[in-house]
């Protein structure tokens, strides 16, 4: 390991530590914020773990992050709290490489409306399940976990989420859907299992959009499947993704913060004009700067760069 | 030294000045106004009950009370205006648990106003109760309220839990059923949605303890747009009762489908929208006879005159159940602030949960955070007016059964 990377390491070691101490110098509602832009950052990034390599566009997000919060209504009060998150990431996971099985083999946008199509179907086998076998159509979840703990979980999450995310893309499956996302026939020509690759990428980048969905359900204390698979997280997820930067992993925060800001700022000063001011603000993110944010700088920095070369 | 008049004269005009210095100083340092926020659902599926039943409320309680120059704090010795502050939950409880956060960290509001629904109100009844502001829920239906009560004490179930109605229900048809004005047959169907669910749940429980037989009890999807195979059913099954706890366009179509095909069953109950203006305007005398939850007293000046109020100010009606409860939370907040005389939420919720308030639909004490016989729990459309049928308190209506045959 060179010195430099060595000096970016402990450079976000130490970035992690002071993000662990924001509970003890903010009020509940800052907190509050806090929580929404990691949770956020989670879903973004574990949504550019699979999307962002393989181009495909998946708004299955809510679908994992809603059976996440039903795993946490159904088990949370009958055991550990360890053992429920495991559970909700086994859960994620089993689903996911199903799903993945019977459909990564469709592209462009038939996946896209196929993901948009899971997340309804989940949505009503749990509807159709509460009202014709248990009778009752919300759960209560009363677990004791402060909001800190729900911050810290979602901090852990995020930091196994890009540690994850960096050992994929330094793998050979990482090269493999690199490939794959520059073109699916060569990719396959060339002697890569496209379906094991994608399949197995899907389920991990699901897993942990569903341990996300886990941890923050304590937060609402009762849910029902209208609340639980809230359509509009999926394509929050993807905007913001989109907004980042989808090339480079580190891409979404870049995208998470700045919206979280914004919605903040648009719910406060004008309640009664919230959507139509966000629907502007998505069609300029995706006019303006196709790229994200990360490809805005990366651009700047390349037309730099090559400004100094020519004047050398 | 002798104490004469002119000494004892000085001694208690010092003492005066001595006491009322501080009072002085405590009327410069009274507030400009009284913050109090709400984060309600104005966009999203939850935006459609919060404009009928909370919103006009909260407007025209704010209005009043500023008109009258702001709520009276004996603290300060003035009256200090309202100030609002409000946000769109969009429907969301992740949304609503920061909104109602902001609210209280950010804007420091001095008090509360619910959001709307069920599962919004609980979603926030964590923060509420860490913070220590009441909060007066008054379009929630939980049958786990009195749990909810002791858990949080800060809260209030103004509608209650879903067995009450059922109950109040089940009595009435007991009652028709030994003047043989009924036969024990019932034909039910409900939404498959919380509110559906958790009525037809505990009618199911209800009527088969009260020796009655659900001949027909079905479940039909949110959304469902054709109510002909289910009015159908429900017609061969020779129930004398009808009982439908469905949503308002199910709840308009299910009666539009009842009068095609003029099925007249003795005893008709249509679920949420029977009690909301359109329903009359719908179905004219075609109304008569309907029975749902909610009711409205006969007799009572101050609701007609609230309705009037209401009018005036959203140009609709308001609805005939949850609206009216809602501006007597309303106004029985402003009475707890006024006694206690000062922005202390603890001794406010103390006076809500054992003050006597007088408001719009009479008065009102609480018992566990719930006030008890305070509301119609049914009602019937009766000569243009949707009555209270049940529970038997003072002003009940005679519930008119059988039903009026349809008219084309």
């Amino acid at each position: 390991m060179s010195a430099r990377s060595l000096a970016i390491l402990a450079a976000l070691a130490a970035g992690v530590v002071l993000l662990a101490f924001v509970p003890s110098f903010t009020n509940g509602y800052q907190l509050s914020l806090a929580i929404n832009i990691v949770s956020y950052t989670v879903l973004a990034t574990a949504w550019t773990l699979f999307s962002g390599p393989t181009r495909y566009v998946s708004l299955a997000t809510v679908a994992f992050f809603g059976i996440g919060a039903y795993t946490v209504a159904v088990l949370g009060e009958v055991m550990a709290w360890p053992l429920v998150l495991l559970i909700a990431f086994g859960i994620g996971f089993a689903l996911s490489l199903l799903v993945g099985l019977s459909t990564l083999r469709l592209s462009g946008v038939y996946f896209v409306i196929f993901t948009f199509g899971l997340a309804e179907l989940v949505r009503q086998l749990v509807t159709w399940y509460e009202v014709n076998i248990t009778r009752t159509l919300g759960r209560y979840i009363f677990i004791d976990v402060t909001h800190a703990q729900i911050y810290w979980q979602l901090l852990a999450l995020a930091v196994t989420v890009f540690i994850s995310g960096w050992l994929i893309q330094r793998s050979k499956l990482g090269l493999a859907l690199r490939v794959i996302g520059d073109d699916e026939a060569v990719a396959r020509h060339v002697g890569i299992n496209t379906t094991m690759a994608k399949v197995v990428l899907f389920a991990f980048s699901a897993s942990f959009m569903t341990l996300a969905g886990a941890i923050m359900a304590p937060r609402w204390t009762y849910i029902d499947p209208a609340i639980a698979f809230n359509p509009v997280v999926s394509f929050q997820v993807l905007i913001m993704a989109l907004l980042g930067g989808v090339h480079r992993l580190y891409g979404p925060i870049f995208g998470v913060i700045p919206l979280v800001m914004l919605f903040e700022i648009l719910l406060a000063k004008f309640p009664n004009h919230f959507s139509i001011l966000v629907g502007v603000a998505f069609l300029l993110i995706v006019y303006a700067i196709p790229r994200g944010i990360v490809g805005l700088i990366e651009g700047v920095q390349l037309s730099l760069r090559n400004a100094k070369g020519a004047g050398a | 030294m002798k104490f004469n008049g002119k000494v004892l004269l000085g001694v208690a005009a010092a003492a005066a000045l001595a006491f009322s210095a501080p009072m002085l100083s405590a009327q410069d340092a009274a507030p400009k106004s009284i913050k109090i926020g709400y984060a309600i659902s104005k966009t999203g599926p939850n935006a459609g009950g919060a404009n009928i039943t909370q919103i006009p409320n909260y407007m025209l309680w704010v209005q009043e009370v500023n008109a009258k120059g702001g709520l009276l704090l004996k603290q300060y010795g003035k009256r200090i205006p309202i100030e609002v502050v409000e946000y769109d939950d969009r429907s969301n409880s992740e949304e609503a648990v920061r909104a109602v956060e902001r609210l209280i960290e950010q804007d420091k509001v001095d008090l509360l106003l619910p959001p709307w629904g069920t599962g919004i109100n609980l979603a926030v009844g964590p923060t509420f109760n860490k913070h220590g502001y009441p909060q007066m829920t008054f379009s929630a239906v939980t049958d786990r309220a009195p749990e909810l009560a002791k858990r949080w004490p800060n809260s209030f179930w103004f509608l209650g839990t879903s067995k009450q109605y059922i109950d109040a229900l089940v009595e009435l048809m007991v009652k028709l059923r030994k003047e043989g004005k009924i036969n024990d047959q019932i034909a039910m169907v409900s939404v498959a949605d919380g509110f559906g669910i958790d009525l037809s749940k505990a009618a199911r429980a209800g009527f088969e303890a009260a020796g009655f037989k659900l001949v027909f009890d079905k479940s039909y999807p949110v959304g469902t747009q054709d109510m002909a195979p289910i009015v159908g059913e429900a017609e061969r099954s020779k129930a004398d009762t009808f009982i439908a706890f469905s949503y308002p366009p199910d709840t308009v179509a299910i009666v539009d489908q009842a009068r095609l095909t003029s099925y007249a069953p003795k005893v008709m109950f249509t679920g949420v929208g029977t009690f909301f203006p359109l329903f009359p305007q719908r179905f004219g005398d075609n109304a008569e006879g309907v029975i749902s939850l909610g009711g409205w007293s006969k007799d009572n000046k101050a609701t007609m005159e609230y309705r009037e109020k209401i009018r005036k100010l959203v140009n609709r009606d308001p609805d005939y159940w949850g609206s009216q409860i809602g501006y007597s939370s309303l106004q029985m907040l402003e009475q707890a602030i006024e006694r206690v005389g000062k922005i202390d939420r603890a001794a406010i919720i103390k006076e809500l949960q054992t003050g006597t308030f007088d408001t719009v639909i009479g008065k009102i004490k609480l018992e566990n955070n719930m006030p008890k016989d305070a509301f119609w729990l049914l009602g019937q459309w009766q000569d243009g007016l949707y009555v209270g049928v049940a529970p038997q308190r003072p002003g009940v209506a005679d519930l008119r059964v059988p039903k009026a045959p349809w008219k084309k």
